[in-house]
């Protein structure tokens, strides 16, 4: 019963919330609230976090009270999963730019997407990640000047 | 500047051939890009944004708001050929659209689609121009005070308009109030949460936490669904998009109600397309002689929702350049393009930035001409982009947030942040957090505290100088009204029944 309560999404983004509030207000305390001149710079972070607060436990307790009406689906895993796998992929790739560059990091992060994701045949996925990294790579940095994490060999 | 003598000098600026051609290519890419499924206009203008970062002002707002209406016509397409809305405020245009194409009438939802745009979309315009300009004019008298409780009408209307849960929508836009506090105090010079991070005392920047959470987040979602959905064919040849007379004859009550009503929801924070077109579907269905056919492939049933989406466009124009507020998540972004460019949209801006404000709205008279241009005969060319495989596109679609979080500032921090925005886009989204009041309070919030800290100052710290002004006392009471809505019951089932149906 505890169990299935604290799965709900809604109590446990409460809960972040609220100690993302607290957080606030115990920051904003460390500043001046008011000064000679009118409000300081805690003087707002500390209403809104007291606010966030507030909202957050209102939040849980409503969550709490309605309990499962049966309508809400559950969570439909296996989707998840690909989501948090391509956003972990791109994590990766956005780490793998600080030794790589853009160039071979994207083209990494395209081949993953395209084999591991959508389960298409790894030729496909070479030429996708291969056509379209070199296209990302003529179009801003040579052709329009803008700028791209460079790697070891310039890009 | 009266406002002939207005729109004729933003005549001369929006014809001048670089900006016609930036006129141009916003709207194609809005168009292009509109038609993806799963990237909404604002996700599209947070992409596109940095293509105009090298551009001159008047230039640069003419391709986003081309880019901003070119999408909004692009996501018909997606509604009528897949069923699948291209973002939320095209899902009413599914119920009739796919029906009329299921049917074999795909050319003429199209057409009807991109005619009730073309009206509703040029009356949007009529309405920006004639009431822009009194508008700015009030504001003129506006202190501190009334700015600070406008902008908390302003979040009132888009948390109560954004999402089922008023909780959630708060909790959302503070997040988002958070977020902009991030740096250095405007007044004080004291750094807060920074984290030792010196790289925050400058603030985050607004284009990674729009990428982040609109596109991103956006693509996450639609990386779940994984299946490509199958696209009905549009029939080849310019006449087979024509509607025929009876089906225009239907639809002549739904171009007027889709522009008024698109025109007069837009300009209300928080209104957005997504309820302007729900609106007008519903006017549409209860005045009509034959209700039974909605839902079953009725023309009027893609005219009208189409108009309001499109009209909207110029009411949301109105409080952003008169007053400086947005009125959603893509308005938002344009307020911060125009910041970034040193222009101030609010009651001074037609007086300081002629160019800007009439080059704008005389290039949307334009768009709206280049869009059925393009729309019409163009179709068939541009539904083959939805043939483009979902394992293209979303690399792309990844390539490009990279380009545009990085190429701002050149600092892979901010790359990193990114991806943390990205993530919160998407748990927000599955969780039911609506995401506007936190890009809203993102924009605003340095505005929102400045005002607060200047009205206080000039009280001497005497709150009440909030409801001792008129102005300023009834926005706040209309606020507080507002957020008081879940309490009364029946009202907020109406509220809530409205934004669900809307997906």
């Amino acid at each position: 019963m505890l169990g299935a309560f604290l799965k709900k999404g809604d109590v446990i983004s409460g809960a972040v919330l609220a100690a993302l509030g607290v957080f606030i207000i115990t920051q904003s305390r460390a500043w001046d609230y008011y000064t000679l001149d009118g409000p300081g710079p805690g003087f707002f972070p500390f209403w809104y976090g007291v606010a966030m607060v507030v909202l957050s436990l209102l939040l849980i307790v409503s969550s709490a009270r309605n309990g499962d009406d049966g309508k809400s689906k559950g969570v439909d895993w296996p989707a998840t999963g690909r989501a948090m796998m391509t956003w972990l992929a791109f994590a990766v790739s956005v780490a793998l730019m600080n030794f790589l560059g853009f160039l071979i990091s994207f083209a990494l992060l395209a081949f993953f997407l395209v084999t591991v994701i959508f389960r298409r045949p790894v030729i496909t996925a070479a030429v996708v990640a291969v056509t379209s990294a070199l296209a990302f790579h003529l179009i801003f940095p040579v052709a329009l000047s803008v700028s791209l994490p460079t790697g070891p060999f310039g890009f | 500047m009266d406002i002939a003598s207005g729109l004729l000098h933003g005549f001369a600026v929006a014809l001048q051939p670089s900006n016609v051609i930036w006129c141009f290519v916003g709207c194609l890419l809005g168009t292009i890009v509109g038609i993806m499924p799963g990237l909404g206009p604002a996700a599209t203008i947070a992409l596109l944004l940095p293509l105009t970062f090298k551009m001159d002002p008047s230039g640069g707002i003419i391709m986003l708001a081309g880019i901003y209406y070119g999408a909004k016509y692009g996501g018909s397409t997606t509604s009528i050929l897949l069923n699948i809305p291209g973002e939320s405020s095209s899902v009413v245009t599914c119920l009739d659209g796919y029906q009329m194409a299921r049917k074999g009438r795909a050319g003429a939802a199209l057409g009807i689609a991109a005619i009730a745009s073309f009206v509703a979309g040029t009356v949007g315009v009529i309405g920006l121009t004639l009431v822009a300009p009194p508008v700015a004019a009030f504001a003129l008298s506006f202190s501190s005070p009334e700015y600070f409780a406008l902008m908390c009408l302003g979040l009132a209307l888009v948390v109560l308009l954004s999402g089922a849960s008023l909780l959630k929508g708060l909790l959302s836009l503070l997040l988002g109030l958070w977020l902009t506090s991030i740096g250095t105090d405007l007044f004080t010079a004291q750094s807060r949460f920074i984290f030792g991070q010196a790289t925050l005392l400058g603030g985050i920047d607004f284009m990674v936490v729009a990428i982040g959470v609109f596109a991103i987040g956006e693509v996450l979602g639609s990386v779940e669904d994984g299946e490509e959905a199958k696209v009905l064919p549009v029939p080849r040849g310019f006449r087979n998009l024509l509607p025929n007379a009876e089906e225009l004859k239907a639809c002549r009550f739904a171009f007027l109600n889709g522009s008024i009503t698109g025109f007069l929801v837009g300009c209300l924070p928080g209104g957005g397309a997504t309820i302007s077109s729900f609106i007008a579907y519903g006017i549409e269905k209860a005045v009509s002689k034959h209700p039974e056919q909605f839902g079953k492939g009725a023309p009027e049933g893609v005219a009208a929702p189409e108009g309001a989406n499109n009209a909207d466009t110029g009411g949301a124009l109105v409080p952003l350049l008169t007053l400086g507020i947005p009125s959603g998540g893509s308005t938002a972004i344009m307020l911060s393009a125009l910041v970034l460019w040193g222009v101030k949209p609010g009651p001074l801006m037609m007086q300081e930035s002629p160019d800007v404000f009439w080059g704008l709205v005389a290039s949307m008279y334009i768009g709206n001409v280049v869009l059925l241009i393009l729309n019409l005969p163009l179709v068939p060319l541009f539904a083959q982009i939805l043939r483009l495989p979902v394992y293209v596109l979303f690399p792309i679609i990844f390539g490009i947030s990279i380009v545009g979080a990085y190429g701002a500032s050149g600092r892979m921090f901010d790359l990193g942040l990114l991806v943390g925005f990205g993530l919160l886009g998407y748990a927000m989204s599955k969780l039911k957090y609506p995401s506007a009041p936190l890009i809203l309070g993102f924009v605003l919030g340095d505005a929102m505290e400045r005002a607060l800290r200047q009205s206080l100052m000039m009280s001497q710290g005497d709150l009440l100088t909030l409801v001792e002004r008129p102005i300023s006392a009834i926005m706040l009471s209309l606020a507080l009204v507002i957020l008081l809505i879940p309490l009364f019951g029946w009202l907020n089932r109406l509220r809530v029944r409205a934004i669900t149906e809307n997906g």
